[in-house]
């Protein structure tokens, strides 16, 4: 099973889990099943019509799934999902 | 040496080190990748950090260490204690002051050689590419997504590199985009998150240490562009957790379809960013949706009269032992499960740190049935601001 990395701003829709072993042959059906386990979750991924977040960028290893095959995106066992929202802090 | 073209040519003749500086700049001129020559195009350069804050605080004090000779500083706000605990530009003496002010004392105390060039004021779609034009880099030190899409968009219009760091909590992001050679911000993050979506940094909490983990990179990244020395962080996105202490890296490509970087750019001016990030829009939604409110000042008179108002917390117990005002603490994540511990038919006045959270639970309870809510305006900070001051507010 995948993993998936979650940051800091959203660890709070997972428990506090920094990582999630979800079951998904593709990018797309893992991050839908981690929105399953974790309801909370649903609304900073995916926009009202189902759709991958723009600002939520997923990545398998070091690429971007964007410049694989985006969701549909093969992943297997030990492969690792990272979740890098934006972020704004700095000044404050 | 140099593995890149520097951003600052060696100005060979037309600058010169005094004997203090040679003696200051030492460590620097016994390196071959620094030397003479590139202590010289440091002094030459000019730098420009936007926010005198968390980030910039690092920034500005390293790169004025290191001899940078021209240190633009945008910032127009004022120094608050709670800024003390990671803004190591400013200090206790300091609270009250323009950051400006003080960060230009700090700099100048560092290195009196630094040409401080103070720009006081809020950085805008009009006066970004005017501010902007007189640097070699621009490094971002802001906090919130308007104006990182106006710091990215003036750099890839102007050609000049943008030095990023970003912090939450416990994590950081660090990149150099440079539309020139790589990819900019909009090719990472397209499209902002909506306003609300992505708690900043004054809800989250970030650790004091992290913006000087994250701001030393984006100095180094920045000392390193000026010299053409080494592998800059252009197409590469480093991430750093300071609770796991681990780094990773990601690669960063260059959207051929990015609205300003792309082959064909669509947003060829600055913009109104606000809007971009949809603030004015989330503003006049929650103008229009809003929830009944309270000032404290209402809630203390109803409170003193006898009136029956019951007082709800829905602040993080964390906070509540911070400070309290001896109320019920129900924390909002909490609110669904525990609605059968209140009574559908009383009042209820519900408050937590500024307003918020509390904004969201009166929603909450109002769709739940319960007809007679208010949030109390400004939280428990109001509270202790107008009301009673012994209440600690943090």
């Amino acid at each position: 099973m995948p993993k998936v990395k979650i940051p800091t701003p959203l660890r709070q829709y997972t428990g506090g889990d920094k990582e999630v072993e979800v079951g998904g042959a593709t990018a797309g059906e893992a991050l839908g099943n981690l929105a399953t386990e974790h309801p909370d979750l649903k609304q900073h991924l995916y926009t009202g019509d189902g759709k991958l977040r723009s600002f939520v960028n997923v990545y398998k290893g070091d690429e971007d799934i964007r410049y694989l095959d985006g969701p549909d995106t093969e992943v297997g066992d030990g492969d690792e999902l990272s979740i890098i929202p934006s972020i704004a802090g700095g000044r404050c | 040496m140099q593995t890149r073209q520097p951003l600052v040519d060696s100005p060979n003749g037309e600058v010169q080190l005094s004997n203090d500086e040679i003696a200051r700049y030492s460590r620097h001129l016994i390196m071959p990748e620094v030397a003479l020559d590139g202590q010289k195009q440091l002094k030459a350069a000019k730098v420009l950090t936007v926010g005198t804050g968390g980030l910039g605080s690092p920034l500005a004090l390293y790169l004025a260490a290191a001899g940078v000779g021209t240190l633009g500083i945008v910032d127009f706000d004022v120094v608050d204690e709670s800024n003390l605990q990671r803004q190591i530009l400013h200090g206790t003496s300091d609270v009250g002051r323009p950051k400006v002010e003080s960060a230009r004392d700090r700099i100048n105390d560092i290195n009196p050689n630094v040409n401080v060039v103070v720009h006081e004021e809020a950085l805008t779609s009009e006066n970004a590419l005017e501010i902007f034009a007189d640097y070699d880099v621009i490094v971002d030190g802001t906090d919130n997504f308007p104006t990182r899409y106006l710091v990215n968009d003036a750099c890839v219009l102007l050609g000049k590199p943008n030095v990023y760091g970003s912090i939450f909590r416990f994590e950081g992001q660090a990149s150099v985009f440079y539309a020139e050679e790589g990819p900019c911000y909009r090719c990472l993050y397209p499209e902002p998150p909506p306003p609300g979506l992505v708690p900043s940094c004054a809800e989250g909490g970030v650790l004091g240490i992290l913006p000087g983990a994250i701001g030393t990179i984006q100095a180094t990244e920045t000392v390193k562009l000026i010299l053409g020395i080494g592998e800059p962080l252009i197409g590469r996105l480093l991430l750093y957790d300071a609770l796991g202490m681990s780094f990773r890296e990601m690669k960063l490509r260059k959207d051929p379809n990015c609205p300003i970087c792309g082959e064909n750019p669509t947003v060829t001016e600055l913009i109104d960013y606000q809007e971009f990030c949809g603030i004015p829009q989330a503003a006049a939604a929650e103008q229009q949706n809003g929830v009944p409110e309270i000032t404290v000042q209402d809630l203390k008179s109803k409170l003193d009269n006898g009136e029956e108002i019951n007082v709800l917390d829905v602040r993080e117990p964390h906070e509540y032992e911070v400070a309290n005002i001896g109320v019920k603490l129900i924390p909002l994540g909490e609110l669904p499960q525990r609605l059968a511990e209140l009574d559908q038919s009383e009042n209820f006045a519900i408050h937590c740190k500024t307003g918020g959270r509390s904004a969201k639970a009166v929603k909450l309870l109002q769709d739940a049935g319960f007809q007679n809510v208010y949030n109390v305006k400004g939280g428990i900070t109001a509270w202790s601001e107008e009301i009673d001051p012994s209440i600690p507010k943090y």
